[in-house]
C-alpha cells in the first residue's frame, strides 16, 4: 500500500481533521470545564481576577447548596465544636448549619417531571408514529401537519392560556401537570422523528412476523420496537433535554411543590450574596443526569441505522 | 395440509390489475408452480393466500374453510419471502425459532433445538446458527428464509423464488430436499419460480399467468405438450419454442397465422433446406441455430454433431402448434 488511496485519508488530511475536532472539542468543553472548576472553588477564588487556573480545591459550594446556615458566636462554637468536614467548612465562616436546603427536593421533582415526560412522549410517540407510518391514517397529511404545526411558535407564546387552564384545572405546581405540559411540547418532536425512523424499518419484517403466526401488536413489540431503538433512544434524548433544561414554563407554572431545578438554581445566588461556588455546584450536578442517560443509551446511537437483512 | 381453493379472485393496486378472476384449486399434496414474467400476478397470488394482502373480490378456501377474511397467523401458513425478509436483529438460530415460539404453535424449548437443529443441517447451515442473520451471504440469507418456513407443518407453503440466489449445486440439492418434504408431510406447495427445471421437475402442477389471469392450468406435462396459446407454450422448454408464420410450411390449418415448434417438432434430414448459422456445444446436446428463408430458429441435436456454421440441414415440422393471430391454439 503506498502513495494515494481514495478511502484513505493522507497523513496531513487526518491532521487537519484532528485538529479541527480538538479545536471544537475545547470550544465546547471549556465552559463546562469553567462551571465544574468553579464548583470546587472556594467564594474568594470564584471571583478572583484574573481568573485563577490552579487554586486549593474546596468543597464549600457544595455544602452551600445542600445547607442551609445561620450565623453563630463565638461562644457556641467553643461550646459545641464541629464534629464532620462539612461543618468545619461552615464554622470557618462563623456559621453553623441549620438544616438542608430545598435543593435535593428540587432536583428529585426535576427528575420525576423529566423523566416522566420522557417516557410518556417517548411512548405515546412511538405509538402514534407506528399508525401513521403503516396504517391509513384518515387525513394522515392534514393530522401530520398539525402536529407539526404545535411547534410553530415558541411554546412560551401560549403562556398565559396555559397558566389560566392550569389554574383552572388545579394543574399548577403539580408534577402531574408539569409532566403533561412537557408531553404536549415534546410530542410532536416525538412523533416526527419516531415516524421517520418507524418509516425505515421495512415493513416486510412485521409481515415475516405475521406469516409467522404473530398478531400484529406482537410483530410490533417483537419486531419493529427492537429495530427502532435507535430512533427511540435519540428521541428520548432529545425530549429529556428538553424538559430537563426547561425554564420558563417551570417559572411560571411552578413554586412552592412541584418546582424543578432550573427555577430554583438562581436563587442560591440571593440567600447568601453572590456564592457563585453554590450555583456552579448545583450547575454541575444538575448536568450529571442528562449526561449519564446519554452514555447509557450510547450503544443504541452509536449502532446507527442496522444494515438490514432484506434484499433490496 | 388441506385443498387450497382461490375463486374469483381480484386485486387492484392504484389504477393496475394485479390479478382479475382467478380461479384454482391446489390439491391436498399438489405441488403447484405460477409461471409467468414480472407483473403476471405471481407474488400477489401468493399473497392473496397468505393473508397479508385482502382481495377486492373473490375469496380464498383452505381446507373447505373460507380464510379470506382471516389474518395470516389463523391461516396457520408460511411463506419464503423474495427478499428473504430476516430479522436482523436476531442470530440465525433466533431467527428459524422465532415461528415455533409464536402462540400459534408455543414449542418448548427442547423441541425447538431438536426442530431448528434439523432444518439448519438440511440446508447446511447449521455452522451458521449463531451469526447475525446481517452477517451472512444472500445464499446463505436465502436458506435461512427457507429455514423458518420449513420448520413448521403449516396448512400450505408458500415460496417466492426460494431458489433464487443459490449456487448450480446446491440448488439442485435443495430441489430434490423440498420435493421430499412435500412429499412426505403431503402440504401443498404454491410455488413462484422463473427457472424451467425448478418448473418441470417440482411441480406436480403449472398455473400460467398472464397479466393477473390464470391462462391455463395443468400438469407441466400438459402446458408443454398442449399449450392453449402462444404465451403458454413460451413458459415451457429450453430453448424456447420457435414462433414462425404459419405460411413458412405447407399444411397449416385455415386460421393459422403462426406455427409454433419446438426443438423435438423439427425433424431433420429431408424437408427444405435451413442454413446453420451457429453452433453451440453444451455437452449433453448441441443446439442448432438456423436461419430458414429469413428467420431465424433454435433447435437441438445430437451431442457429437459434426455439424458447422454455414452447412445446409433439411427440416421440416412434425406435429406442430398452429396459433391464431391473438395467440390462441388453433387446432
Amino acid at each position: 500500500m503506498s502513495g494515494y488511496s481514495i478511502t484513505e485519508p493522507s497523513p496531513r488530511q487526518k491532521w487537519v481533521a484532528g485538529a479541527l475536532v480538538a479545536l471544537y472539542a475545547i470550544i465546547t468543553i471549556l465552559p463546562l470545564v469553567w462551571i465544574i472548576a468553579t464548583g470546587f472553588k472556594s467564594s474568594a477564588d470564584a471571583i478572583a481576577y484574573p481568573p485563577k487556573v490552579v487554586f486549593a480545591p474546596s468543597l464549600e459550594g457544595y455544602v452551600n447548596l445542600f445547607t442551609t446556615q445561620t450565623r453563630q458566636t463565638a461562644e457556641y462554637f467553643a461550646a459545641n465544636p464541629p464534629e464532620t468536614w462539612y461543618e468545619r467548612i461552615v464554622q470557618s465562616k462563623g456559621l453553623t448549619i441549620a438544616g438542608p436546603s430545598r435543593f435535593g427536593e428540587r432536583f428529585m421533582n426535576s427528575v420525576i417531571i423529566g423523566f416522566g415526560s420522557t417516557f410518556l412522549s417517548v411512548f405515546l410517540g412511538t405509538l402514534a408514529a407506528y399508525a401513521f407510518s403503516r396504517f391509513k391514517v384518515p387525513l394522515k397529511d392534514d393530522l401530520m401537519f398539525f402536529i407539526l404545526s404545535t411547534r410553530m411558535m415558541p411554546p412560551i407564546a401560549v403562556a398565559i392560556p396555559i397558566f389560566l387552564m392550569f389554574r383552572s384545572l388545579g394543574l399548577s405546581d403539580t408534577h402531574a401537570g408539569m409532566i403533561l405540559l412537557y408531553t404536549a411540547v415534546n410530542l410532536s418532536l416525538s412523533v416526527w422523528l419516531l415516524k421517520g425512523f418507524i418509516d425505515e424499518i421495512p415493513h416486510e419484517y412485521e409481515e415475516a412476523a405475521l406469516i409467522d403466526g404473530y398478531t400484529r401488536f406482537q410483530a410490533f413489540t417483537k419486531v419493529v420496537l427492537p429495530q427502532a431503538a435507535t430512533g427511540i433512544a435519540s428521541t428520548a434524548i432529545f425530549c429529556l433535554i428538553f424538559a430537563w433544561n426547561e425554564y420558563a414554563f417551570a417559572v411560571l407554572l411552578t413554586s412552592g411543590t412541584a418546582q424543578t431545578a432550573p427555577p430554583f438554581i438562581p436563587t442560591i445566588i440571593g440567600n447568601a450574596g453572590q456564592d457563585w461556588p453554590a450555583v456552579a455546584a448545583g450547575a454541575t450536578l444538575f448536568l450529571l443526569p442528562v449526561m449519564v442517560f446519554t452514555i447509557l443509551l450510547r450503544k443504541h446511537l452509536l449502532r446507527g441505522i442496522t444494515f438490514g437483512a432484506v434484499r433490496k | 395440509m388441506a385443498e387450497i381453493t382461490l375463486s374469483n379472485l381480484t386485486k387492484r393496486f392504484g389504477d393496475t390489475l394485479a390479478l382479475d378472476n382467478v380461479s384454482m384449486t391446489v390439491p391436498n399434496g399438489a405441488f403447484v408452480v405460477l409461471l409467468g414474467p414480472t407483473g403476471a400476478g405471481k407474488t400477489t397470488t401468493l399473497r392473496l393466500v397468505s393473508g397479508l394482502d385482502q382481495p377486492d373480490a373473490g375469496g380464498v378456501s383452505i381446507g373447505g374453510v373460507d380464510v379470506t377474511r382471516m389474518t395470516p397467523a389463523q391461516r396457520n401458513v408460511a411463506m419464503v419471502f423474495q427478499q428473504y425478509s430476516l430479522y436482523p436483529h436476531m442470530t440465525v438460530r433466533e431467527n428459524l425459532a422465532f415461528p415455533l415460539k409464536s402462540p400459534l404453535l408455543r414449542y418448548d424449548d427442547a423441541q425447538i433445538a431438536r426442530k431448528v437443529g434439523e432444518v439448519a443441517e438440511m440446508l447446511q447451515i447449521a455452522h451458521k446458527l449463531d451469526n447475525k442473520a446481517t452477517a451472512l451471504s444472500g445464499g446463505e440469507m436465502q436458506r435461512v428464509s427457507i429455514g423458518r418456513a420449513l420448520v413448521r407443518r403449516p396448512e400450505v407453503y408458500l415460496m417466492d423464488e426460494p431458489l433464487s440466489s443459490l449456487d448450480a449445486k446446491l440448488r439442485a440439492d435443495l430441489r430434490v430436499e423440498l420435493k421430499n418434504i412435500q412429499a412426505q408431510s403431503g402440504v401443498p406447495f404454491l410455488y413462484v419460480t422463473h427457472d424451467q427445471i425448478e418448473a418441470m421437475t417440482m411441480a406436480s402442477h403449472v398455473g400460467v399467468l398472464d397479466h393477473g389471469r390464470l391462462v391455463q392450468f395443468g400438469t407441466p406435462r400438459e402446458i408443454y405438450e398442449d399449450p392453449v396459446s402462444v404465451y403458454a407454450a413460451s413458459r415451457l422448454g429450453l430453448p424456447r419454442i420457435n414462433i414462425l408464420p404459419a405460411d413458412l410450411f405447407a399444411g397449416a390449418p385455415s386460421g393459422a397465422r403462426f406455427i409454433g415448434l419446438r426443438p423435438e417438432q423439427i425433424r431433420q434430414g429431408d424437408g427444405d433446406e435451413s442454413r446453420v448459422t451457429r453452433v453451440e456445444h453444451l455437452g449433453d446436446q448441441t443446439r442448432l441455430h438456423l436461419k430458414f428463408r429469413n428467420h431465424d430458429l433454435i433447435t437441438v441435436t445430437d451431442a457429437h454433431s459434426g455439424l458447422r456454421s454455414g452447412d445446409i440441414v433439411q427440416i421440416t415440422p412434425d406435429a406442430p402448434f398452429y396459433f391464431d393471430a391473438s395467440g390462441a391454439r388453433v387446432h
